[in-house]
């Protein structure tokens, strides 16, 4: 029981990093309709911005001998970076798939895989193959609560992402441009005919899924503090999968299906061996797709007769 | 006072039009230059071309001052040593563009005349004679060195794959991310076969058949490595009866994972650590063969009528299926008839490479994978073959640029993509009889229409 419950928190943890992830594919999926393959690698560029800040600020700090307070330093990193990543988003989406809004869709997607490519191209050749530490942040505390072991950072992972998802959740139910956005994924051609820009919705969207992205990546970074450019690959396609599962047209499904996967990962470890980690937690996805084609949370697929 | 250099947005788009215009016109003139030449022509051409390359091509290139004979049409030279620029590009006038240009367009008489009789008997005989000559050029050329042999196999295996994955994602229309998958099956099945039956190996202990009849079975083992992963395609084609493209997408790259996983937890075949010892059997003339044939199977099975039921299935299931084609079967049988091509083809690479580990199938060979197909053009043969050379002679050619390679072959696909969303050379038929055929001047009228235009 105790073990079950350890590894419960850890699937939390690993819940919230892949939810954060995919909900910013969801969104691009879902209002804009196309996969957005370079969103893992922006993960990753938002982890290496997230290290720069923070260095930056440490030399800052140390440098002018300010002392700042953990709980103005965390925030602070968070934000800026969020605000860094968002553009970084938002250049991926001029740059990449904006000249390609009519065209099929696997050409945007094709074009996504090479800019990511180029992500990490790019940040190889400017850090080198070095894999880059995360410094330390917060000092590490372990509660004991009957006998499972609990660190204050990944409460903290935990708190944050929950705390953003239902930031999120109240953008999008109560502002006029979550309005839109809901209407997008509504039907997204009648949306300029109401007046809203679909190039500054499309923008908004990358913006936001980025700055989500990013928050994932340092909080990644603070439970693992090594960074290294290919891990956008691992995670960002497994955040795709989680997407795909809770279903088109549905943020909060992704989120769901985020914590899901999380879970089936570390219950899969737990009880076979590791190595078979990812060959069954594949085949249970692929049995998840078979049984219930279109996600858990999301429209099934009607086909409409064009006349 | 007016500004003098000011222009209006019109004077603008004339100057640019201007431009467009007379490129437009070398361009016309150097098509109406050639438009006589059959492809024997060219062929010739380039034969003597390599001749004159194998005799006094090191002569001639230390006469320029190249160190050596330049590797890969001077790119890789290029780009290394940038002072040698022009002496490589004297060197490809003198010993490539030179001799070829001038041998086809002077032997268009002879040529012409020579298809024409050719034509005349069964088509298979001068389809044999053409192959004859390409693979006669592709012996000498790489008779200079190992590398380039090296590089005409990868180039040919390149070209089997693109086309399997046209076949899925080009003519079906489906966004199939498992062929990766495909290979790992087709490379470990083959190599299995011939390690365990006939090489004296140590994970699989002493050699089960003779050795000496082995090259004689290897057409066998690839076809076995390639049933192999026609029997993985199930576990694509199945969900994809009901998933659509999105979908699917997750399924295809679910299967690459299992498939990927499963190899690496397979003790027995290596894990890990891969599999080695494969004998030396794949050179260049059996995988040209095999490329031949894969070229041919391939462009049967599209034009044929499955094939055209591959493409109403793209454009319309609804529409397909009303109109009595059987979409699960179309879908079953494009899923195993690109996966078996995709396991010989690696298969082959395993046999080339004479190692083969679960890491090379991963997510940048999918990405490789895609970007050969996107590059070259979907529902095309000629797109294959050319994104598959293509994208390996740049892969090679950009190879000193270490690093910097990776940003900038990416990036000239992401402008391929704006520009022309399906590739190079989308949507083309592949017409062998009208490829072989003597060409004929086209009439003054045609050519002032089409330089018109």
């Amino acid at each position: 029981m105790k073990f079950f419950l350890q590894n419960m928190i850890n699937a939390l943890q690993w819940g919230s990093f892949y939810s954060l992830i995919a909900i910013g594919y969801s969104m691009v999926y879902s209002i804009l309709m196309l996969f957005n393959f370079a969103h893992g690698d922006i993960f990753m560029v938002g982890a290496y911005i997230g290290f720069g800040i923070t260095t930056l600020i440490i030399g800052i700090c140390a440098a002018s001998a300010i002392v700042l307070p953990i709980w103005l330093i965390l925030p602070l990193i968070i934000i800026i970076s969020m605000f860094l990543t968002s553009f970084v988003g938002m250049f991926v989406e001029r740059v990449a798939y904006r000249p390609l809004r009519t065209a099929p869709r696997a050409s945007a997607a094709i074009t996504g895989l090479m800019i990511g490519i180029v992500f990490e191209t790019v940040i190889l050749a400017m850090l080198g193959a070095k894999r880059v530490s995360f410094p330390a942040l917060i000092p590490s505390v372990t509660f004991n609560v009957g006998g499972v072991f609990i660190t204050n950072q990944k409460i903290m992972i935990v708190l944050v992402s929950l705390g953003l998802m239902f930031a999120l959740h109240q953008f999008i139910k109560r502002t006029k441009w979550g309005m839109a956005m809901r209407a997008m994924s509504f039907d997204f051609g009648v949306v300029p005919l109401m007046g809203v820009s679909i190039n500054t919705m499309a923008a908004l969207t990358f913006a936001i899924g980025s700055a989500l992205a990013s928050a994932a990546g340092i909080l990644y970074g603070i439970a693992y503090p090594v960074l290294d450019p290919y891990m956008g690959i691992k995670y960002g396609w497994m955040a795709f999968v989680a997407a795909i599962l809770g279903g088109r047209g549905s943020v909060m499904g992704a989120a769901l299906a985020g914590f899901l996967l999380g879970f089936i990962q570390i219950f899969v470890a737990m009880i076979f061996p590791s190595t078979l980690r990812d060959l069954i937690a594949f085949s249970i996805i692929i049995i998840i797709l078979t049984l219930r084609p279109h996600g858990f949370f999301g429209e099934a697929y009607s086909a409409r007769l064009r006349l | 006072m007016e500004i003098q250099n000011s222009k209006s947005p019109a004077e603008k788009m004339n100057a640019l039009n201007t431009i467009r215009n007379s490129i437009n016109k070398v361009l016309n003139f150097i098509r109406n230059y050639f438009s006589e030449v059959p492809l024997l022509g060219w062929f010739i051409g380039a034969l003597t071309a390599v001749l004159l390359e194998q005799l006094v091509g090191r002569l001639i290139a230390l006469s320029l001052g190249l160190p050596k004979i330049p590797i890969l049409f001077g790119f890789v030279t290029m780009l290394k040593h940038p002072y040698l620029i022009p002496s490589t590009i004297l060197y490809m006038l003198i010993v490539y563009i030179l001799p070829i240009v001038s041998i086809a367009r002077l032997t268009v008489p002879i040529t012409n005349w020579l298809a024409g009789k050719l034509l005349v008997l069964p088509i298979i005989i001068s389809v044999i004679i053409h192959l004859g000559l390409l693979y006669l050029i592709m012996h000498l050329w790489s008779g200079i060195s190992d590398y380039r042999v090296l590089m005409l196999k990868f180039t040919l295996i390149a070209v089997m794959v693109t086309l399997s994955l046209n076949v899925v994602n080009g003519y079906m229309g489906e966004f199939s991310c498992s062929h990766p998958g495909f290979m790992a099956l087709g490379a470990y099945g083959a190599s299995i076969c011939t390690v365990v039956l006939f090489v004296d190996d140590s994970m699989f202990g002493p050699a089960l058949l003779p050795p000496a009849i082995g090259p004689f079975m290897f057409p066998v083992a690839l076809i076995v490595g390639g049933c192999l992963a026609s029997v993985g395609a199930f576990l694509v084609a199945i969900p994809s009866f009901r998933t659509r493209g999105d979908y699917l997408a997750i399924v295809s790259l679910a299967f690459t994972f299992i498939v990927k996983s499963l190899i690496e937890n397979l003790e027995i075949i290596g894990g890990p650590r891969g599999l080695s010892s494969q004998p030396n059997w794949a050179n260049l003339p059996s995988i040209f063969i095999c490329a031949v044939v894969c070229v041919w199977i391939i462009n049967n099975f599209v034009r044929s009528t499955l094939g055209k039921a591959l493409n109403a299935v793209r454009d319309d299931e609804m529409a397909a299926n009303v109109m009595t084609v059987n979409t699960r079967r179309t879908k079953m049988t494009a899923f195993l008839f690109a996966a078996f091509w995709a396991g010989v083809a690696g298969g082959l690479l395993a046999h080339v490479l004479r190692y083969v580990n679960p890491g090379t199938f991963g997510i940048q060979k999918l990405a490789e994978v895609l970007a050969m197909v996107y590059f070259g053009g979907l529902n095309s043969i000629q797109g294959s073959i050319l994104g598959a050379i293509g994208f390996n002679i740049l892969s090679e050619a950009l190879r000193p640029l270490a690093i910097y390679k990776w940003i900038i072959i990416p990036s000239m696909l992401i402008l391929i993509m704006i520009f022309r969303p399906t590739g190079l050379l989308a949507f083309k038929e592949f017409d062998v009889k009208k490829i072989i055929s003597p060409k004929q001047k086209q009439k003054k009228e045609v050519q002032n229409v089409i330089a018109s235009n």
